[in-house]
């Protein structure tokens, strides 16, 4: 199982090597891998219909938690065949898509690399690998949304998904650690006994509210859905597989896989019965105007996420089958979807709904694919699609006082759907065919036998359910509800409500179809609100989050030396006023102060004497000079109270820092301009006071009691153990090497930006 | 500053205080010194020889730009704080041969260790001071 997750990753490093060196001309190969893991997967299916798991461990850091954990169980099974499933057709369809593009290698590097990520996702038990493989997600499908990068637009829309759902994965890790704080359990299959125990800590609220976000920005819930249609400018292949069958979907994941964790408690269900209300209605609002083939079957895919989180969020056993069920319909067609809009846009150049009609007279097999799709999408028996809306309509019919609006919601819902898979699945292949597409031809198969097969398969089980049933559904609803389910799915359930509200809804679907003519006035009506859209409201969040940034660094960041001085020595000396005078008692205890002798004396005037001639000097040298003096003074000082090291150090680096300064200022202009007398009392204000407050703080640490536990431990153990009688060396070299190691390093980095940032300003001014 | 004097002195100086700072980084491990302080004073010695004589001929002398001993001196102080990893001990484990070396003194993986901070050090020191000196 191991092997099948990491697998992508190593494809995503080998592809590009292969394809340069071979140059195929055809690249529909490498859709094996996809395919060999989806066979893995389909030979696990015995495990799964014993109702067993498959639990794999693999030490990572075991010290903190950390493994690489993973578990096979009804749900991550139904995610991993639809994500290796659709991932074979993706790949397959996108050999001929993209044929002959020049960075097809990357695109199936990232495309694999997505793939293990997401498999990675709903396969993994550790909440700290679920985050992590939730991140690769994100960060693989921002190259995929970016793909065409020299578009600002695909740039742009790259951007923002990655900053919503990167936002996300932050959450999802705040919620991780929150529940590792609560139960010290970071299994995630461990978790669902404790249930009881979480949902009663007081930490639970934040838990589930960081989780949420987590879930929602990456399911494109309202109101962080609108990267979902900006990420619609990725290639279609991208958008097929990213957008409707998996990645959007790891939110619903999410909020299942936790559902026997953290669910069944009123805060979780009432929230995510509001949010996939607003969300499924909002988005099958927005689906009705758009004229963008694309731009439909964004929106219709927030509106069918908004359903999933509305009906996990109804949480009964009913709802969390119609839950189970409607992630796979929802696959199957609008994936399809998808892929026949790709074809649509890749032979005609256009996915303006206005301008399509007619085409199946020249690409017949696509047309029936995308009617198939259309024919499940609306929930015509006898498509799985029937099933699937049967289900959803008998979960809100269960649930009491509130089922007439519940179930209100999810039929205006579903007309709005079925209306938006008419416009994209039918529309453009029926009705005249204009001239200029005459001259069509179908495409390669490649490209049309994926949509064909999937919108067949939306036909075929929902004619025989029971073919999926004990493998897949009943294994996912048991995975989610933690109890062995008793239900039975048919495509005929007699005549009932339900199937009245069925034909109420494909009723006025349809009527919606004929009535409803997408055009320019109505899509302009509905941009006049997207003022107060979120996605606005986020954007000028965001841009006035940027203009703070860009004061605020340069108030601070001004690039002036002397107002970094000033700004870190005031900050200091408010910091260390403030303390002295709230909380220390000061008292300078004479007793344990050491005679002055003679030589200190000395040293101490000739400090003075440099001093003076620091501050006072009209020369930079003299100056700097000076300095050097003050250094070399000090080393005497550390000489007097006997620290050779410290001496020798000292006097090597005041000798360098001389050097430094006399190169870096003899080069300066010669004037030199003095600051004015408001400047010097400022600065020199400043100087006495750090100056001051830095006397009174050495004074008091000698009334600290110190504990030497630490020096004692170093002097006894550096021969001992260190082999060294010179204990700072020993420090240095061996207590402390760690330490030093990192600060050697950073010296490097330090001296290469030196290097870099002149070396490399001086080839540009040579260029000029 | 390019008196005779100080020339003719820089070109005698250079091997006295190399030496004198490789004395100083072996002597570290038992009497005040270290591959810190040593690499600051062979950075002294070549940055003097270069005010004599010119930057130009110090890099000739040093033959490779003092910037290669960065990752030479990085890599050195790694190896040995790995070196322990293959006897089965964990990383930075101080390792010693078993009977002093003449001159140098017992040999472990801590001289090795300061052998490469003294290289990293120069390679640093020199690195900015050439830069900046060849840059402004």
């Amino acid at each position: 199982m191991l092997i099948a997750v990491i697998s992508g990753f190593i494809f995503a490093l080998v592809i590009p090597l292969i394809m340069g060196w071979l140059k195929p001309k055809s690249t529909i190969w490498a859709a094996i891998l996809p395919l060999s893991i989806f066979g893995f997967f389909l030979s696990k299916l015995p495990l799964i219909l014993a109702g067993e798991t498959l639990k794999i461990s693999y030490q990572w850091v075991p010290s903190i938690g950390v493994n690489l954990d993973l578990y096979l169980d009804g749900l991550s099974y139904l995610f991993v065949l639809l994500i290796s499933g659709i991932g074979t057709l993706v790949f397959i369809y996108t050999s001929a898509y993209l044929k002959g593009h020049h960075y097809l290698d990357r695109f199936y590097g990232y495309l694999s690399m997505f793939m293990a990520s997401m498999l990675g996702l709903v396969l993994s038990d550790n909440i700290y690998t679920l985050f992590i493989f939730w991140e690769l997600t994100s960060i693989s499908s921002f190259f995929l949304i970016g793909f065409n990068n020299d578009n600002p637009d695909s740039r742009k829309s790259a951007i923002t998904a990655l900053a919503v759902t990167g936002i996300g994965g932050l959450f999802l890790m705040a919620a991780m650690v929150g529940l590792g704080q609560i139960t010290d359990v970071y299994q995630i299959s461990a978790l669902a006994p404790l249930a009881e125990s979480i949902q009663s800590n007081s930490l639970y609220g934040w838990v589930l509210f960081f989780l949420f976000i987590a879930a929602f920005t990456k399911s494109a819930q309202f109101p962080f859905h609108f990267w979902l249609p900006g990420a619609m400018k990725a290639p279609t292949p991208v958008s097929t597989y990213l957008h409707s069958a998996t990645m959007v979907k790891a939110g619903i994941y999410l909020l299942a896989r936790f559902t026997p964790i953290l669910g069944n408690h009123e805060w979780w269900n009432s929230t995510l019965i509001i949010v996939g209300a607003i969300t499924m209605t909002y988005a099958a609002i927005h689906s009705l105007f758009r004229l963008d083939l694309k731009g439909i079957l964004a929106y219709s895919t927030i509106s069918a996420l908004g359903i999933l989180v509305f009906l996990i969020g109804l949480g009964t056993e009913e709802a969390l089958l119609a839950a189970s069920v409607f992630i796979l319909v929802h696959a199957l067609y609008k994936a399809t979807l998808f892929l026949v809009t790709g074809i649509i846009d890749h032979e005609t150049g256009t996915r303006d709904i206005r301008q399509l009609g007619g085409l199946n007279k020249v690409m017949l097999p696509v047309g029936i694919a995308a009617m198939l799709a259309a024919i499940s999408n609306a929930g015509i028996p006898p498509s799985f699609g029937f099933v699937g809306k049967d289900l959803i309509y008998d979960a809100t019919l269960g649930m009491g006082d509130i089922a007439w609006l519940l179930t209100g919601l999810a039929i205006f819902t579903n007309v709005a759907l079925l209306f938006a898979g008419f416009l994209a699945g039918i529309k453009p292949f029926v009705g005249k065919l204009p001239e200029k597409f005459e001259k069509l031809h179908l495409p390669s198969p490649a490209m049309y036998i994926p949509p064909l097969l999937l919108g067949v398969l939306g036909i075929v089980f929902g004619l025989a359910p029971g073919l999926i049933e004990g493998s897949i559904i009943k294994p996912t609803v048991q995975a989610i509800t933690g109890a062995t389910p008793d239900f039975h799915l048919k495509l005929w359930h007699g005549f009932n409500l339900i199937l009245l509200l069925s034909a109420i809804t494909i009723g006025s679907g349809t009527t919606l179809y004929f009535l409803l003519k997408p055009s320019e006035g109505l899509l302009a009506k509905v941009t006049r609100f997207e003022k107060i859209s979120p996605q606005s409201i986020i954007t000028n969040l965001a841009n006035g989050f940027v203009g703070f940034s860009r004061n605020w660094t340069k108030f601070f960041q001004n690039g002036y030396l002397r107002f970094y001085l000033i700004t870190i020595l005031s900050f200091l000396c408010i910091l260390l006023g403030y303390r002295f005078f709230t909380g220390v008692e000061l008292y300078i205890d004479t007793a344990k102060l050491t005679e002055v002798s003679f030589y200190e004396a000395i040293v101490i005037i000739i400090m003075a004497t440099a001093i003076f001639f620091t501050v006072f000097s009209k020369s930079r040298l003299t100056a700097v000079a000076s300095l050097g003096v003050v250094g070399y003074s000090f080393c005497m000082i550390f000489l007097f109270y006997s620290a050779p090291d410290l001496a020798m150090t000292q006097f090597s680096i005041d000798t360098l820092t001389v050097i430094l300064f006399v190169l870096v200022l003899y080069n300066l202009p010669r004037y030199l301009v003095l600051p004015d007398n408001n400047d010097k009392i400022r600065d020199g204000l400043l100087a006495l006071v750090f100056g001051a407050l830095i006397s009174v703080l050495t004074l008091e640490v000698m009334n600290e009691s110190v504990t030497k536990e630490i020096s004692e431990y170093y002097a006894k153990n550096a021969y001992i153990l260190g082999k060294g009688k010179n204990v700072v060396n020993v420090i240095l070299v061996d207590f402390r090497g760690f330490d030093t190691i990192v600060e050697i390093t950073v010296l490097t980095i330090a001296a290469i930006g030196v290097f870099g940032l002149l070396k490399l300003h001086l080839k540009s001014t040579e260029k000029e | 500053m390019k008196t005779i004097i100080f020339k003719t002195a820089s070109v005698y100086l250079l091997p006295l205080l190399l030496l004198f700072s490789i004395f100083i980084l072996l002597r570290g491990h038992y009497l005040p010194g270290g591959g810190f302080v040593g690499g600051l004073m062979a950075s002294i010695a070549f940055v003097i020889h270069s005010f004599a004589n010119g930057i130009e001929k110090t890099k000739n002398i040093m033959s490779i730009h003092p910037g290669f001993l960065m990752p030479v001196g990085l890599l050195l102080a790694l190896a040995s704080g790995a070196l322990p990893l293959f006897f089965g001990e964990s990383f930075m484990t101080g390792l010693w041969m078993e009977n002093a070396v003449p001159v140098i003194g017992s040999v472990g993986t801590a001289l090795f260790f300061d052998t490469g901070v003294y290289l990293v050090v120069i390679g640093v020191t020199l690195t900015i001071i050439f830069t900046i000196s060849e840059g402004l």
